[in-house]
């Protein structure tokens, strides 16, 4: 495929039957023979051939544990690893040793809170008084947050004696600002906020968070999984300090994620999962720890997820991260449209373009969203339905639960149109609308 | 599609016995943490009958058919008849599809019998009968003891 130098416009028919063709479990049918429709890539996406290559031949070539021992194997799988981690870190315009790897954006979102939490504790292998936390110190998030980026700050603060406090969102789910000095003040030492909603699709305008964060001096962590896999970002740009995302929602494998942090950021905070190569000496008493980012991977790494992913980010690249964000700008265009035709449905989202993400999640008048789910699902469409792991977020949103349909580069409008389709049954068989 | 039978939706609409009532042995609150189906029940028990099951369901329409389903099927009832009501929903409902339930023990709630090839969904029907068998054992009563039919 070629990257277009125009301006980005969505893929033709021609080049979605190309993108599709790499991805071999887009060709399954499901529920007796209905073709598979996958409207779920925000939970996770699709992979292509050349990331499970990319795995294959990691294994059939290269397997040796990575950084431990001096054979033919040994080097160039570290070569491989090493080299996965530098064109991770060029997606997302950081530099190679920037960036951790670990298992999932949990895992990442995790190191970050235990990082303040180490710290106030007297853990190791950091300088930082800026990851101190105690009493009188306050940890912000906002009402939007997936829990993998609540419940690690929720414990940091149990932990530590912090409080946590949140920006709320407003009624047409976006980020309410009007208190942002009030809720960010001088007691702030950490800002951690998801930069693309898995529900509310909402883009958070990350420079206004910032910008406030550093008048107080606080750090700010963003989480990126559901931005990095569909548009195109630039760690530089976004001046936060560190940013989490998955492997596995961007074309990767399962079981890989990563941690980008500023040098400096990454220097001072203390260690968090421990034991092999992540040393540089050790007596029976105590250890010194390697530079960043050895001193955060213990144990044997991810080495051919990280490679998988790698080929993910290539693959990406090559289709271009602008015509992606541009081809998922006009499904979710379609998507807002279709559910504006339906009066029986209640978008939970902002209902208009400006940034906005893929991920479009709606409610249909007493109908429960399992229920809305089951009938796609029997024609074969696969949605997300619950809270999605936001139950505060669809609590201020006044949905006990909604039905999410979420978009990729491999999505077509025929997608769309069958989810459509699909969805018109739900009034016969609940026997609403009118 | 065959999972929503009419009598799946008709519950679901109506449910019959709905709203918690006084007086009551015990409650309990259930949640179904994967979608927040919640059910709150309470059991009043008068020696070996079921003088009243009251109970309020939040949740999807195989969630509150089968709490509709159950009021109906065990109010009044004794405790033996219940604990051999409770076994036929559990075994046809765990089944995947084997058992199609007997309607002379199970009543309506035959219709629940589709619930059982979907494994994501089973849950939702399942819920109000955990929170009963919880429910019955804090009245000191273990619905799950072996009932010879
Ligand atoms: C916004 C957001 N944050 C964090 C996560 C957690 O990602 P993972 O489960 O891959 O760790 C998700 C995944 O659903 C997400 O959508």
């Amino acid at each position: 495929m070629s990257t277009t130098t125009t301006r980005a416009g969505a893929f033709s028919d021609q080049e979605l039957a190309r993108i599709r063709a790499d991805f071999p479990i887009l060709a399954r049918t499901v529920r007796d023979g209905h073709p598979l429709v996958y409207l779920d890539s925000g939970a996770t996406s699709q992979k292509p051939y050349a990331v499970l290559d990319a795995e294959r031949d990691w294994y059939t070539q290269v397997n040796a544990a990575p950084h431990r021992g001096a054979h033919a194997l040994s080097e160039e799988g570290t070569e491989a690893y090493e080299a996965a981690r530098a064109t991770i870190a060029a997606f997302v315009g950081a530099g190679p040793q920037e960036i951790v790897f670990t298992k999932n954006a949990t895992e990442s979102l995790n190191l970050a809170a235990y990082a303040f939490s180490n710290a106030s504790t007297g853990g190791g292998g950091g300088g930082g008084d800026r990851f101190r936390l105690g009493p009188g110190d306050e940890v912000v998030v906002t009402e939007m947050e997936h829990h993998a980026n609540l419940i690690p700050w929720q414990e940091l603060c149990r932990r530590t004696g912090a409080t946590l406090r949140w920006l709320g969102v407003t009624d047409e789910g976006r980020l309410d600002l009007s208190n942002l000095d009030s809720v960010i003040t001088e007691r702030t030492r950490v800002v951690s906020v998801v930069h693309a909603s898995n529900v509310l699709g909402t883009i958070n305008p990350v420079a206004t968070i910032v910008a406030r964060a550093r008048s107080v001096g606080a750090l700010v962590v963003l989480d990126a999984c559901q931005s990095v896999p569909h548009l195109a970002v630039d760690v530089a740009d976004l001046g936060v300090d560190l940013l989490a995302f998955s492997g596995h929602k961007m074309l990767g494998p399962m079981g890989v994620g990563v941690l980008w942090g500023r040098p400096e950021v990454l220097d001072a905070m203390p260690v968090f999962l421990t034991g092999g190569s992540m040393i540089e000496t050790v007596t029976m008493e105590r250890a010194t720890y390697a530079p960043v980012p050895q001193k955060f991977e213990a144990g044997v790494p991810n080495a051919a997820q990280a490679v998988g992913l790698a080929a993910a980010c290539d693959y990406l690249t090559e289709l271009g991260m602008d015509r992606v964000a541009a081809h998922e700008h006009a499904l979710t265009e379609l998507l807002l449209a279709g559910l504006r035709e339906r009066p029986w449905t209640r978008l939970v989202g902002p209902d208009d373009l400006l940034d906005r993400g893929g991920a479009v999640s709606f409610v249909v008048d007493e109908v429960h969203a399992h229920d809305v789910g089951q009938i796609l699902d029997d024609q074969g469409v696969a949605v997300r339905v619950g809270h999605h792991c936001a139950w505060p977020l669809h609590r201020r949103m006044r949905a006990m639960a909604t039905t999410r349909v979420s978009v990729a580069a491999y999505t077509t409008p025929a997608d769309i149109a069958a989810f459509f389709t699909a969805l018109d049954r739900v009034p016969t068989v609940f026997g609403i609308g009118g | 599609m065959d999972l929503y039978q009419q009598l799946i939706i008709d519950h679901s609409k109506r449910p019959h016995r709905m709203g918690l009532r006084d007086p009551f042995d015990a409650e309990v609150h259930h949640v179904n943490p994967t979608c927040g189906d919640e059910i709150t029940l309470r059991v009043d028990v008068d020696g070996d009958v079921v003088r009243d099951l009251s109970y309020d369901s939040l949740g999807c329409s195989i969630s509150v058919a089968s709490a509709s389903m159950l009021a109906e099927l065990l109010t009044g009832e004794d405790v033996g008849h219940a604990r051999t009501v409770y076994a036929a929903i559990r075994h046809m409902l765990t089944s995947k599809g084997g058992d199609p339930g007997d309607e002379d023990v199970i009543g309506d709630a035959v219709a629940l019998s589709g619930v059982a090839r979907y494994p994501a969904r089973v849950k939702c029907a399942l819920l109000s009968w955990m929170a009963l068998a919880d429910a019955m054992a804090q009245s000191g009563i273990d619905l799950t003891e072996e009932t010879h039919v």
